[in-house]
């Protein structure tokens, strides 16, 4: 079995992962074929990505850090994205300008 | 579309239904077949087996339709929509126990991942206390 590919990134939005960020990390998790975890420090507890359930339930809040690793053949891929996912702040600034 | 498992919900109310409706739509997008019923035939609150049955019709997918419902009525209808379906198609129809619009948002992320009927129906029951 091959190592983890992992990376960590500060969630900035406004509330932390609430709902709508929560589908869509788990949404673009699901379009790699690696397993791909989150968790909210280095030691775990590591959940599935692709569990809406789950990432919904860890309730990660705003300026925490979400660590994440990938294991398989688009591993490195699925950790950049997602990585890059919480920077753009889940492609939400146009909403958060909307609602003020 | 076709090729996710598609989301029915069945409330009481039309308003529920619709408001629940928005939720998936803002929340999961649009790549998931969606439609909602409520109310019955005279316009009260209630629900209504022809209703569901269109609606079971509008968000068809050949890897199965699975159904939200609030309470006792909404379940029990649909439970008879679904037998009035063919014979083919009834095993390709759940209906989750599990909170209507928590579980609507739940089992459309997983349809919209491409889940099978099993594994979206699973994932809006996890939200129910075990």
């Amino acid at each position: 079995m091959t190592d983890w590919t992992s990376s960590s990134v500060v969630i900035r939005h406004k509330v932390g992962l609430h709902a709508r960020p929560s589908v869509k990390l788990t949404q673009l998790a699901k379009s790699f074929a690696s397993t791909v975890q989150i968790a909210g420090t280095p030691e775990g507890p590591w959940i599935d990505a692709k569990s809406i359930v789950k990432v919904m339930a860890m309730k990660v809040k705003q300026d925490s850090t979400l660590y994440l690793r990938a294991r398989g053949g688009d591993a490195a891929a699925a950790v950049t994205a997602l990585a890059g996912l919480v920077e753009r702040d889940f492609d939400e600034d146009k909403a958060h300008a909307a609602s003020g | 579309m076709k090729d996710k498992v598609g989301i029915v919900i069945v409330s009481h109310s039309i308003d529920v239904a619709r408001g629940t409706a928005d939720m998936v739509r803002q929340m999961v997008g649009d790549t998931v077949p969606l439609a909602y019923c409520g109310g019955n035939p005279e316009g009260g609150l209630g629900t209504d087996v022809a209703k569901i049955l269109k609606a079971i019709d509008e968000a068809w997918s050949d890897k199965g339709v699975a159904i939200l419902v609030d309470l006792g009525g909404a379940e029990t209808n649909s439970e008879m929509a679904v037998e009035l379906l063919d014979a083919e198609r009834q095993p390709k129809v759940v209906i989750c126990n599990a909170p209507i619009v928590e579980g609507a948002v739940m089992a459309a992320t997983e349809a919209s991942g491409g889940g099978s009927l099993e594994d979206v129906r699973r994932t809006a029951e996890e939200l129910s206390p075990q």
